[in-house]
């Protein structure tokens, strides 16, 4: 029996590589878990958008591989309203549902798919609204509901959005996740036969990728679209391999147990920079991990002390302590791969002298204060606790005492959101490459009691938001977004820390294999040598 | 006889009740709620979280969705969970029977090793062999569990490339699982190769998992046969010219077995406990990976119902165990 057990796991190990059948290209991705469910309106992660909507579905339009330009996809074309108030979506014909055990579709996509994928989640009364727990978190974080009035057909292949207000930085929320296009034919089927919540099991979209089989915990299996509209996959199955520990991933990937891994250890970064048969591929992350102080307690209501306290920190110092190569410093409240950054930006150097007679000049001195440090690792900040002892050292420096604190993550996000603290590090990852996705969303005023940690409320940087909000033209919202930038240095609510480098190890064999900004793998488009 | 297994079950009923309040409450007692975490940095309108701590029942005060709860339970139903939406007791045992496979894998190769290193041990006391098989059984009891899969994966996978790296079968292989058991549905399939492939990904993790209670049924098998060995009907067979084989296989390790038997029984929890952190290194798709990330999610449908099906599977186990107990030692079932 020893024997034999022996034998086979040696057989075993000699085959693991992959062309188990010939000809056929089959593709591994080792994903960090597994997925809460396949319809990406009801969830709000990453895991679950790589697992769903990338794969599965297709959206009016899309962010193009490896940026955060909006382009066509199933909307051919669209135009704007002058007041900015309609858009009209012209459809791609053509397209077709997968054909799956319990579907077959028996016409191609149209307006009625559109109608139903938005009125599911934005009217209450529909009858699939509250199908599957019917909560739809993103549609409601982007604040669809307030921005839409209405979503018409005007034929089989044109759609028309209503807004209430004029929303620029709409167009590029349809390129989302939660803005996937289902089949209204699949669900009425489902409904009649009385299995409603299937449509979000056993998913039918229009996506490159058919799904097969899932196992929670163990395998996704997906096979390629043959009819997919813009052209089949040249993958013919897609596996994810779901493997939650970091060090057992890159274990995977050496042994060819799988051709993609994300969210690699920083610890083996350097060890995967020398591994002959792995491409480490970087780009800086779509996010930023910020201090923010609040803004409505004193002395932080002086903004000679908030840019005092920017003064104080040795950036550089932290870059290298806590993100130990992964991170660049930030100086801007956007990264820089997202559009109107703002180069021009001028941070504060660090000089605790300069601080010292500026928070003199404020009258301030014995400073107390406190500053929260997030339980959780985030790209934007992988050990908050560090980089608060750092913080608390270079303030010291300048005669403020700060004391560190934490909170259990849930209750964390709740205090702070409460403005319990008096600084707080936080950090942000896009949704839709908008720069309005960072900017108002963290430092308008509307979000002052909420995710506007700094509970910052501007008047001159928030008109410049706003009216950037109404705007279609995208120069002349670059030209807004990099004025309010200078706005938001000189009055420093935050410190801007920095931005995280995303790096994904993918074997040699692996061709075309784009790091993609907003954080989702994608592989439509991806070959094998 | 009956009486003796009427009074055990009785026992069993509030523990069980004990159970359901604790892993009730203590989910609850963890700061932070469901809702707060889906939302994430986003955060969320505090009218929007009301209307979803309603809908999910998580508004009421506790004791009341306690009686709700156990209501249910008597009915059968163990709820949904908030994330998947999925009944608690299909996620359950759909992934049960790759924990239980594993388990079992764990405590044969526990007990294949353990026994007779314990009983070798235990008979030449003193020696080198006895010292060598405590020492490494100390260090075996106490490695963390994370850290030596890990050392094992480096070396037999990552280094020798002799056993797979993690999960349950190569990704390759597809088919529709049947039993959930994944020997059991190899076999059944038409794969070829697939059995071994699935017996290769149980070595590793087995051993680790199995790591724990195979010292402490080393340790208890030794210290067990050295005190039988001491007893005078060991050295009356002796004296009678028995061989020393005989008696040590025949009247030593029969009565020294019996505290082994229990030892072995309560290795069911200490499985159960370690199987979270083996599942999670080796990306073994079983319940101790989901409770994790239940309660992580704080999942409390999830995690309440969990966490009461692995207790009812542990204190079953004993109760087997005990009535196994009785029916090897009369003294213990008289003894009431």
């Amino acid at each position: 029996m020893r024997r034999q057990l022996w034998m086979a796991s040696v057989a075993i190990a000699a085959s693991v590589a992959f062309g188990a059948s010939a000809g056929a290209k089959t593709l591994v991705y080792c994903s960090e878990g597994s997925p809460e469910g396949f319809n990406p309106a009801l969830y709000t992660a990453g895991t679950t958008f790589d697992a769903s909507s990338h794969p599965i579905f297709n959206r009016l339009v899309e962010f193009e591989r490896g940026s955060t330009t909006v382009i066509p996809g199933l909307a051919e074309s669209w135009t704007a309203s002058d007041d900015g108030l309609q858009y009209t979506f012209k459809l791609r014909k053509g397209v077709k549902f997968h054909t799956t055990k319990a579907f077959t579709p028996s016409r191609d996509f149209n307006a009625d798919d559109v109608i139903f994928s938005f009125e599911r989640q934005g009217n209450k009364d529909h009858p699939y609204h509250k199908v599957s727990g019917g909560s739809y978190e993103y549609f409601e974080g982007m604040s669809m509901p307030d921005i839409i009035e209405t979503v018409e057909k005007i034929d089989d292949y044109t759609v028309k959005f209503v807004l209430s207000k004029p929303e620029a930085p709409f167009v590029a929320n349809l390129a989302m996740d939660f803005a996937s296009i289902m089949s209204a034919e699949y669900a009425d089927q489902m409904l009649k036969a009385g299995t409603p919540e299937q449509v979000d099991l056993a998913p039918v979209g229009t996506g490159p990728f058919q799904l097969q089989q899932y196992q929670k915990d163990a395998v996704i299996r997906y096979k390629a679209n043959d009819g997919y509209w813009a052209g089949k996959s040249e993958l013919d199955t897609l596996i994810f391999s779901i493997t939650p520990d970091a060090s057992v991933r890159y274990q995977k990937l050496k042994a060819g147990e799988c051709h993609v891994m994300p969210y690699p250890n920083p610890a083996d970064i350097e060890a995967m920079k020398s591994d002959s048969d792995v491409n480490l591929l970087e780009q800086e992350g779509l996010n930023v991990g910020y201090l923010a102080f609040n803004t409505e307690k004193a002395p932080f209501t002086d903004k000679r002390v908030r840019q005092a306290l920017n003064m104080a920190i040795d950036k550089q110092a932290i870059i290298d302590a806590v993100f130990q190569g992964a991170g660049k410093i930030a100086k801007n409240p956007i990264p820089p791969t997202i559009w109107s950054y703002n180069e021009s930006t001028k941070d504060y150097a660090y000089d605790p002298e300069k601080a010292k007679a500026l928070l003199a000049e404020a009258g301030v001195s014995g400073l107390k204060t406190n500053i929260w440090a997030m339980p959780v690792q985030r790209p934007y900040n992988p050990n908050a606790r560090r980089m608060a002892e750092l913080i608390q050292a270079d303030w010291a420096k300048v005669g403020v005492e700060a004391e560190i604190v934490t909170f259990e993550w849930g209750e964390y996000l709740k205090r702070s959101k409460a403005g319990e603290h008096e600084t707080v590090l936080l950090g942000w990852t896009g949704d839709n490459g908008d720069p309005d996705n960072f900017l108002y969303v963290l430092l308008g005023c509307d979000a002052a009691s909420g995710a506007n940690r700094a509970r910052w409320c501007h008047k001159p940087f928030d008109d410049l938001l706003k009216q950037a909000k109404q705007t279609a033209d995208t120069a002349e919202r670059t030209r807004l977004y990099e004025e309010a930038q200078l706005v938001f240095k000189e009055e420093a609510p935050w410190v801007t820390i920095a931005h995280s480098v995303v790096f994904m190890p993918v074997r040699n064999e692996v061709v075309d294999f784009r790091v993609h900004p907003l954080g989702g793998h994608i592989f439509y488009g991806v070959d094998l040598k | 006889m009956l009486k003796f297994i009427l009074t055990r079950i009785g026992l069993l009923l509030p523990t069980f009740i004990g159970v359901t309040i604790i892993s009730f409450s203590f989910i609850r007692l963890l700061p932070g709620d469901p809702i707060e975490l889906m939302a994430g940095e986003r955060g969320i309108e505090p009218e929007r979280h009301a209307q979803l701590m309603a809908q999910f029942g998580f508004d009421k005060p506790i004791w009341e969705q306690y009686l709700v709860f156990m209501g249910k339970l008597l009915e059968g139903d163990l709820g949904a969970s908030i994330v998947t939406k999925k009944p608690i007791f299909d996620e359950f045992f759909s992934l049960f029977p790759a924990t239980l496979e594993l388990a079992l894998f764990a405590i044969v190769f526990a007990i294949v090793i353990g026994l007779p290193a314990g009983i070798v041990a235990g008979v030449k006391r003193g020696s080198v062999f006895d010292h060598t098989v405590m020492g490494i059984s100390l260090t075996g009891f106490s490695m963390p569990i994370f850290w030596w899969g890990l050392l094992l994966i480096i070396f037999f996978s990552g280094i020798l490339g002799w056993t797979p790296v993690s999960g349950r079968i190569s990704v390759l292989y597809y088919f529709e699982p049947v039993t959930g058991f994944m020997l059991i549905d190899t076999l059944l399939s038409d794969e070829e190769g697939a059995f071994s492939s699935a017996l290769s990904h149980l070595i590793l993790p087995a051993i680790v998992l199995g790591t724990i209670p195979l010292a402490v049924i080393a340790r208890q098998t030794r210290s067990a046969m050295l005190e039988v060995l001491s007893e005078d009907y060991v050295r009356t067979a002796r004296a009678k010219g028995l061989p020393p084989g005989r008696v040590v296989g025949l009247h030593a390790l029969r009565n020294a077995l019996i505290p082994v038997i229990t030892v072995i029984g309560l290795q069911v929890g200490v499985l159960l406990a370690g199987a979270i952190l083996t599942e999670t290194i080796f990306a073994w798709p079983g319940i101790g990976k989901w409770m994790v990330d239940s309660i992580f999610r704080r999942d409390y449908p999830s995690v309440q119902g969990g966490l009461m099906l692995i207790a009812a599977i542990v204190m079953v186990v004993n109760l087997i165990v005990d009535l196994l107990y009785g029916l090897i030692n009369p003294r213990i079932r008289h003894a009431r």
